[in-house]
């Protein structure tokens, strides 16, 4: 445990952290995006997906509970990286110049911080059903869907999350594979066009949801 | 041609302790400079007209003027060694510039470099990493002939890519988090490519990234502006060999008590 915890205040040790939980997130999300998709080919297969996900609570449990951890393990890590980082250039420059990073590279703290509270809002939505609780309904995951994206204010809530989630994973994936040490002349160029499709396709499938409803094509 | 500077201004030393900015930044106007004079030249012909108004020259660090030591190193309109790729500030020549041209000149900006005076700033925070263990411990005496140890070319080449690096900063500097990795990542690489180098590579991958982290540097975030400045054009490649050798050495660890020896983790 001293061990594990030795590695993880280095520097490198706090990155691949970052790396490690960051992919599982990352695969998550990715199932998430796949599995609610299914709302899309109507209320019978949505409402059997969800069925068959809380007819296993022991799984459902253990898997809900890991990825708290896991989540919880990324951010508390995120934060103590970008803290170090604020520090180790107490002085700025007066003219800041940029030359190789990009919008996406550079607020991976803003659209992390933005995630977690739209995560925080998500699960209060759709899993306790703490925010627009009329809306909440459990048995019938196709009717809470389609009641609470009718409203253009909490349709427009979950688009803007996707977009900064997009970012967020566009850097995030490329960025993973090389704090994990995978660097090279082939697959280095690969990797940045997969972060790119990942990231769009994560963050697309989402909002196709969201706007299939709000446009009144579901 | 003209040009207008502004060059930050700082008579009393920063320290990591007090790290109080109690410089600024001063306008200086320069009318007779040659497009053929090198950067450091024209901070020469600045220097001069200061001397002679009775005025306190601007201290700036150089050394060889040929690109190689690794002394001078300012950030150039917020660029390190200034807009031109791969080269060091002493190569970097006037007729980069546009006539007219506004310029602002300020030291490296990072906590682990304070600054000195003016455009100096304090760089020992490198020695103490490579002191912690970026070298090869040989025994002295008749060196051996240079076939006994075959070395393939591609190993080399990649050990020679790291090796290039003159240790001047400008990574730091143009780091946004002020991240050393690209340095650190050169040491260790220009190391475990060869086989003298990768008797010690554990220890060596866990004492650099121990000292670097002592030093007070950032955390990589991968956008490479490190790669962008250098004035060696090291690659980025060497901070995933970095990675990967420091999470190798971590796993391989003994856990035995380390008493006394010091500076291991």
């Amino acid at each position: 445990m001293k061990w594990l915890l030795e590695f993880w205040r280095s520097s490198i040790g706090g990155k691949v952290t970052m790396a490690v939980t960051g992919l599982l997130l990352f695969l998550f999300v990715l199932m998430h995006m796949l599995g609610n998709l299914q709302f899309l080919a109507g209320p019978a297969t949505i409402n059997a997906y969800a069925e068959f996900l809380h007819s296993k609570p022991a799984l459902l449990w253990v898997a809900r509970i890991g990825l708290l951890v896991i989540f919880a393990v990324h951010v508390r890590t995120g934060i103590r990286l970008a803290t170090q980082n604020k520090a180790a250039r107490p002085v700025g420059y007066a003219v800041d110049a940029t030359l190789r990073a990009d919008w996406a590279s550079k607020s991976m703290l803003l659209t992390g911080l933005t995630t977690l509270a739209f995560v925080v809002y998500h699960l209060a939505h759709f899993t306790l059903g703490w925010v627009h609780s009329r809306d909440h309904n459990s048995n019938n995951v196709h009717a809470m869907m389609k009641h609470s994206f009718g409203h253009p204010g909490i349709a427009i809530v979950y688009v803007a999350a996707q977009v900064l989630l997009f970012f967020h994973l566009r850097h995030g994936i490329r960025s993973l594979a090389q704090t994990l040490g995978l660097n090279h002349g082939r697959y280095t160029p690969m990797v940045a066009i997969l972060s790119l499709l990942l990231a769009a396709a994560i963050a697309g499938g989402n909002i196709l949801i969201t706007l299939s409803v709000l446009l009144g094509i579901v | 041609m003209k040009v207008t500077l502004n060059i930050w201004r700082q008579s009393k030393a920063s320290t990591k302790a007090d790290f109080r900015q109690d410089g600024k930044l001063v306008r200086y106007q320069l009318d007779h400079v040659s497009p053929d004079m090198s950067f450091l030249e024209m901070l020469d012909v600045l220097n001069e007209q200061l001397t002679q108004q009775g005025e306190e020259p601007v201290a700036f660090d150089h050394d060889c003027r040929e690109g190689i030591c690794g002394s001078c190193g300012v950030a150039i309109d917020g660029v390190p060694h200034g807009p031109e790729r791969g080269t060091t500030a002493c190569q970097l020549h006037m007729r980069s510039f546009q006539d007219g041209a506004v310029i602002t000149v300020e030291p490296w900006r990072a906590a682990a470099f304070p600054v000195l005076k003016d455009l100096v700033v304090d760089r020992s925070a490198f020695d103490r990493v490579v002191q912690a263990g970026a070298f090869i411990s040989v025994n002295t005496g008749a060196p051996q002939d240079a076939n006994a140890i075959p070395v393939p070319k591609a190993d080399a080449d990649r050990a020679f890519d790291a090796a290039t690096c003159i240790g001047c900063g400008a990574c730091v500097a143009a780091c946004k988090n002020a991240s050393a990795m690209l340095f650190v990542g050169a040491k260790v690489s220009h190391f475990v490519h060869l086989p003298q180098g990768r008797v010690e590579r554990d220890q060596r991958a866990r004492n650099l990234v121990a000292a670097m982290d002592r030093e007070g540097f950032g955390n990589c975030t991968n956008q490479y502006e490190c790669e962008a400045a250098c004035p060696k054009e090291i690659p980025v490649r060497v901070i995933a060999e970095l990675n990967r050798e420091f999470v190798r050495a971590k796993v391989r660890e003994e856990p035995v008590v380390d008493k006394g020896r010091g500076g291991d983790g």
